[in-house]
């Protein structure tokens, strides 16, 4: 039987080829050719697309907001002593970003130059995991790929300072993005790379932001993705793309706070012997929040090591969504992985779905995934509150715990304090349970 | 003081306190002895507040004001206190943390300014080491990993902080071992004053020997079915309960 692809084109789709258009000429043209006719094939993914089962990306997504031209933009000031680029509605923007504070070690080029310039090495860094070939939204994000950043972090470099691409959005009219960063990790080299997702004032954007990692044997990443409030008709999407050489150690948490419909999706490749990948996730979901966090961490060496824990709180009608999926190559014996979701309800209206998958071709494996889905424990909240807080002030103090346990990961304690603060102004917007 | 008067309890159908009568009088630690099943963990959980309980008749007044209606927070701040048989594990939430938020929830609720950090941090310094608690035990998350001995020293110490009115331990003597008992029954002799009052209510007459009561009651079918002092319960360790079960215990 043949099946026939999806012949009739959403007005979304349709307009994308408008998108495709603007952007030929923009450098990168054979890598946007081919993504643009796999995306074609593809469509925007619907529920029978195994990976976007619980989010319909073509029933959400009909209308296609317009591309942004750089603006005038006042900043907000940095936190944590971060150097910041500054990638606003699409556009690096080097003018407003630490450029000069750059460490000694780092080489910056912004997305728009290296791609002008064919850069034959760089684009094929930035050719896609195996896995995320398959994905028509990375796709679709390669075709229309306008602006971002490309960092080369030199061999054996620690660098101390945080960095963090801010992927600004202006807000007031609704827009459409498509950025695309690079972080080349050299051999033995340090880095901790935050991306942070701000809306200056909520609007229906559309976002489709790829992040890519290619890490070096031995080199150590660590990662943060910091998804903030938009509004209920935001569209945002982000793939977190990482491939790790030998020994190499990738340590993230992604940190979602609502705004609309928010797909993560993170594809991970340990390449080389006992590479490890260590995947947190909190997602504080009210309203009509839809968040979705897909992955799959590939195992394609020996001797590799990968962790995932994510936590779901959901109030309001809010949907979260946790989709895991460990596979295990053949050959990739020794193999040490775990994966574990957990969801809070705090609503009746509010759902979770979790999906966790293991697929293991390899004989000699320890595998684990768990995953949970609950209230708030009734002994706990007795205890607390036989102790004298009362019940909202109890409530917060479980949830506050229940997301805690992975902000405490964090190896930087004013991060960890920052995010801590996040939870609790979270908890205050929501005031007591319903 | 606390008097419960004419107190009668439900879950659902099912009748668990019928007409229980009890009177403990400021300065007095009283014992309530009784086999399983017989409400005495109800009782703890009813004057304390917890939800899933019909109160269908009676009251308990602490000082004279009957406490039934408030929250159990409320209760908490007028002084009321349970020792829980099993406290439970709290991952997440940092003991420290937890401590801070009830002794200045109680403050609060009082009127009371909060006590600032250096002000608490000094008060729980010294209450901690007068139970053998380590202070880096109190990083560590409420109760988690700790063992049966910690956990009951915890809500000892948490009562040490929290100073209340009228404390009840609610079989406190689960789980330890001999060892642990006398630290905690210390810490709870040490709490002993003119003005706070214990419930005491245990199976066995071993933890009668570490803290003494003034008072013994014997409850049974959900009321106080004999009072009397501290020799009523060696009598109770000879004899067994057949007496006021109506059948071999």
């Amino acid at each position: 039987m043949t099946v026939q692809a999806i012949d009739k084109k959403s007005e979304a789709e349709t307009a994308f080829a408008g998108a495709f258009e603007a952007m030929k000429g923009k450098g990168a043209s054979s890598l946007r050719q081919a993504s643009w006719e796999f995306f074609t094939r593809k469509g925007l993914p619907t529920r029978r697309v195994e990976a976007w089962h619980y989010t319909d990306l073509r029933a959400s997504l009909r209308t296609v907001a317009p591309l942004g031209a750089p603006g005038a933009i006042t900043l907000p000031p940095t936190t944590l002593g971060r150097v910041r680029l500054v990638v606003a509605d699409g556009a690096f923007r080097p003018e407003l970003s630490d450029v000069a504070a750059l460490p000694a070690g780092v080489e910056l080029s912004s997305l728009a130059d290296v791609l002008a310039k064919e850069d034959g090495a760089v684009l094929t860094a930035l050719g896609l995991p195996e896995n995320a070939g398959a994905d028509a939204v990375v796709a679709l994000n390669a075709a229309l790929m306008q602006d971002g950043v490309v960092l080369r972090i030199a061999p054996a470099t620690d660098v101390a300072k945080t960095i963090e691409i801010l992927l600004l959005s202006t807000g007031g009219e609704a827009l459409s993005s498509f950025t695309r960063s690079l972080v080349i990790v050299g051999d033995g080299a340090k880095a901790k790379i935050v991306e942070t997702s701000l809306a200056l004032a909520p609007s229906g954007a559309q976002e489709n932001h790829v992040l890519a990692f290619a890490i070096g044997a031995g080199a150590e990443v660590e990662h943060i993705a910091d998804i903030g409030p938009q509004s209920e008709s935001a569209i945002r999407l982000f793939s977190l793309l990482i491939t790790a050489q030998a020994k190499a150690a990738f340590k993230s948490l992604g940190f979602v706070e609502g705004g609309g419909l928010v797909r993560r999706q993170i594809f991970a490749r340990l390449a080389g012997e006992e590479a490890s990948v260590s995947l947190d996730g909190i997602s504080l979901l009210g309203g009509k929040d839809h968040a979705d966090t897909t992955l799959v961490v590939e195992h394609a060496a020996p001797h590799c090591k990968s962790r995932e824990r994510f936590r779901n709180v959901l109030d309001g009608q809010s949907t979260g969504v946790f989709q895991g999926k460990v596979v295990v190559r053949p050959g990739a014996q020794k193999t040490d992985g775990s994966m574990q979701s957990r969801a809070l309800l705090l609503s009746e209206n509010a759902t979770m779905n979790n999906k966790p998958e293991l697929e293991i071709f390899a004989d000699d494996v320890v595998c684990g995934h768990g995953a949970t889905c609950g209230r708030l424990d009734a002994d706990q909240l007795f205890y607390l509150v036989a102790r004298g807080l009362p019940k909202h002030e109890a409530e917060a103090l479980l949830i506050e715990g229940f997301a805690g346990e992975i902000v405490e990961a964090l190896g930087e304690e004013a991060a960890r304090d920052a995010y801590f603060e996040r939870i609790r102004s979270w908890l205050g917007k929501r005031g007591g349970a319903k | 003081m606390i008097e419960i008067k004419n107190l009668h309890v439900s879950i659902g159908e099912r009748k668990i306190l019928d007409g229980l009568n009890l009177t403990v009088k400021d300065g007095e630690v009283a014992a309530i002895m009784g086999p399983n099943g017989t409400g005495k963990s109800t009782l703890s959980y009813v004057i304390s507040g917890r939800d899933g309980y019909d109160v269908t008749e009676g009251e308990v007044l602490l000082d004279g004001e009957n406490i039934l209606g408030l929250e159990p927070h409320e209760r908490a701040a007028k002084g009321v206190f349970l020792a829980f048989q099993y406290p439970v594990e709290i991952p997440g939430v940092a003991t420290m943390t937890f401590l801070k938020a009830a002794v200045n929830a109680q403050r609060r609720s009082r009127g009371e300014e909060e006590l600032q950090t250096p002000d608490f941090m000094k008060l729980i310094r010294e209450a901690s080491t007068k139970l053998g608690i380590n202070m880096d035990m109190l990083k560590r998350a409420l109760n988690v990993g700790f063992s049966g001995g910690e956990k009951k020293r915890m809500d000892i110490l948490q009562m040490s902080l929290l100073q209340p009115k009228f404390g009840i331990l609610d079989e406190t003597d689960s789980g330890l071992d001999i060892d642990a008992l006398r630290i905690v029954s210390e810490g709870v002799n040490a709490l002993r004053s003119p003005n706070r009052s214990f419930l005491v209510i245990t199976h066995y007459q071993r933890l009668l020997d570490y803290i003494k009561p003034d008072t013994v009651h014997v409850m049974a079918k959900g009321k106080i079915q004999k009072t009397g002092g501290p020799e009523l319960a060696l009598e109770l360790e000879k004899s067994g309960y057949r007496d006021y079960v109506g059948e071999a215990a």
